[in-house]
């Protein structure tokens, strides 16, 4: 058993495709969409966790890369800069899952990339500005 | 109270090596273990610090003349408009000014990714800045129109002057409405979603001398990473305020105006801030050394942030609308605990002064002091305190035209 959490960003041309569909029907995984959009250019951004056999798992990504998706690992997906990040902590109470939290005693910020999932509300929460996305990241799988 | 030793003596004591230095946070433990007057022997100096955003910031800079002079009259860094309504080549540019361009909150909410508060975070990291300046040209001033670039090191003067920081005590802020509201104390939740405050508590520069004993004009303290002094009382300076039994103020109290040589300050203690639908502001690290000249200030050094309260204030009607609606006082020991309980409902919370920003402040200026590098003033002049009779006005609001008040 395999359980990766992955963006999929899927240029115009294949955005109408049923790519879920095939996920579960063809190689038997479970999906999990956590967030998808659609930009106005038609460019489509999908996060999700897929679960299944690893053989299934690696065929899956062989198919979606000869459709012409790119796969990114969601945990890269947004970054903490340590340098810009003050530590006041005001973040911590708009992360919805968690994932940017707050160490007592010490009283700093901690980010535990496991539990993002994306939602980019930190990105305009942080005053400093401390917090980036990777969205045109070149970082495929 | 008796006297135990002068700030002569404490000075003495630096240039011999032999200062005792505590933070505010390591003497509580110390007059838990062996009391105020042992502890008031031992120690004689208590660093504070607080890290948090200061909207009343800003620098003064002479930019030196070009050839030929110009009389300044409007003036951009970097876009940002500064203050250009005093001398030739002198200007203030202000912590939250915004370039004419910024959308602000027509795109509700505004993202104010760059405004004054950047402009000197660049200015003090030694990036190039861009000046567009123009003038109406006089005889002895002739040019028109500049634009050039430079960097903090090129220019004659750079002065940090900052007309109110290190708010003694603020508001605890917290959402009643039905929806996200975005304030200068953060994305507030609605329903009671959040509750956000922003002072070091325990370790805050003015927790720590409440009644303003030891700090005065001229105090020299850590600001921005450099040393700074105290110019004056702060704006909205309001000692008076109601105080706990401890003698600390349960609301927003005292403030400082702080000025300093921006030249010798670090970025990483003045850095631009942007605050969703609010506006861009700095975030000022200060941190004041008190002289243990008697027990009494020992005793006030080593409050505790169960000991200290703050307001918890509605900021979708009642602070927006002057109106009242206290919602009672909360701990810091509570508020840092990471919840707390508004109206019989569990609320989490958030600051926006980083503490352990604050913590690393005062730890540097012991260092400072310990090292020898940093010597302590005696005021020049007292700041009016509790006793000064001072209350808050409101703005008088009546039809300038007219004769009658409204």
């Amino acid at each position: 058993m395999i359980k990766q959490k992955i963006v999929l960003r899927f240029p115009p041309h294949v955005v109408e495709q049923p790519t879920i569909y095939h996920l579960i029907k063809d190689y038997d995984l479970m999906v999990n969409i956590l967030r998808a959009d659609i930009n106005p250019r038609k460019e489509g951004r999908l996060m999700m966790e897929l679960s299944g056999s690893e053989s299934n798992y690696q065929r899956a990504l062989e198919w979606m890369k000869e459709q012409g998706l790119k796969i990114i690992s969601l945990e890269q997906q947004i970054i903490w800069q340590q340098d810009r990040c003050t530590h006041c902590g005001a973040c911590t109470v708009i992360c919805p899952t968690g994932a940017l939290c707050f160490t007592r005693p010490e009283m700093t910020v901690r980010f535990a990339e496991e539990k993002c999932v994306v939602c980019e509300l930190c990105l305009r929460a942080c005053p400093a500005r401390a917090m980036e996305t990777l969205v045109d990241s070149e970082n495929s799988l | 109270m008796k006297q135990i030793r002068t700030i002569e003596e404490i000075n003495e004591k630096i240039r011999a090596g032999k200062v005792v230095v505590m933070t505010a946070e390591e003497v509580i433990g110390l007059v838990e273990e062996k009391g105020v007057n042992e502890a008031a022997a031992a120690v004689d100096v208590v660093t504070t610090g607080t890290f948090g955003p200061m909207c009343s910031s800003g620098v003064f800079l002479n930019l030196g003349h070009p050839q030929p002079r110009i009389k300044i009259n409007e003036a951009y860094l970097n876009g940002v408009p500064a203050y250009a309504g005093i001398a030739a080549v002198d200007i203030y540019l202000g912590a939250t000014a915004l370039p004419p361009r910024d959308p602000a909150n027509r795109n509700y909410p505004g993202e104010f990714v760059y405004g004054g508060a950047h402009v000197i975070e660049d200015l003090v990291a030694g990036k190039e800045i861009r000046l567009d300046a123009s003038s109406y040209g006089t005889d002895c001033y002739p040019l028109k129109r500049i634009k050039t670039s430079f960097r903090l090191a090129e220019i004659n003067e750079a002065t940090l002057y900052n007309p109110r920081n290190a708010y003694q005590n603020y508001n605890v802020a917290v959402n009643l409405g039905q929806k996200n509201i975005y304030t200068y104390m953060g994305i507030l939740k609605p329903n009671l979603g959040n509750a956000n405050y922003s002072s070091a508590g325990q370790l805050s520069p003015l927790f720590n001398d409440p009644y303003l004993k030891t700090i005065g004009i001229g105090t020299r303290l850590f600001l921005g990473g450099g040393i700074g002094y105290v110019a004056w009382n702060g704006t909205q300076h309001n000692p008076s305020a109601e105080r706990g039994s401890t003698g600390v103020p349960n609301y927003p109290a005292a403030t400082l105006a702080l000025v300093g040589d921006l030249k010798q300050m670090k970025p990483r203690w003045l850095r631009g801030l942007s605050y969703l639908g609010y506006g861009a502001t700095l975030q000022v690290g200060v941190g004041i050394p008190i002289p243990i000249l008697d027990e009494g200030m020992m005793s006030h050094c080593a409050i505790r942030d169960e000991e200290i309260m703050a307001p918890i204030l509605d900021y979708q009607r009642a602070y927006p609308y002057r109106e009242s609606g206290n919602l009672g006082l909360v701990s810091y020991a509570d508020l840092k605990s990471g919840s707390i309980t508004v109206s019989g409902k569990k609320v989490p919370t958030a600051s926006l002064s980083s503490y352990a920003g604050a913590r690393e402040i005062a730890e540097t200026l012991k260092e400072w002091i310990s090292g020898g590098d940093f010597e302590l003033t005696s005021p020049a002049a007292s700041l009016p305190a509790h006793d000064a009779g001072i209350s808050l006005k409101p703005m008088p609001q009546r039809d300038p035209d007219g004769q009658e008040d409204q």
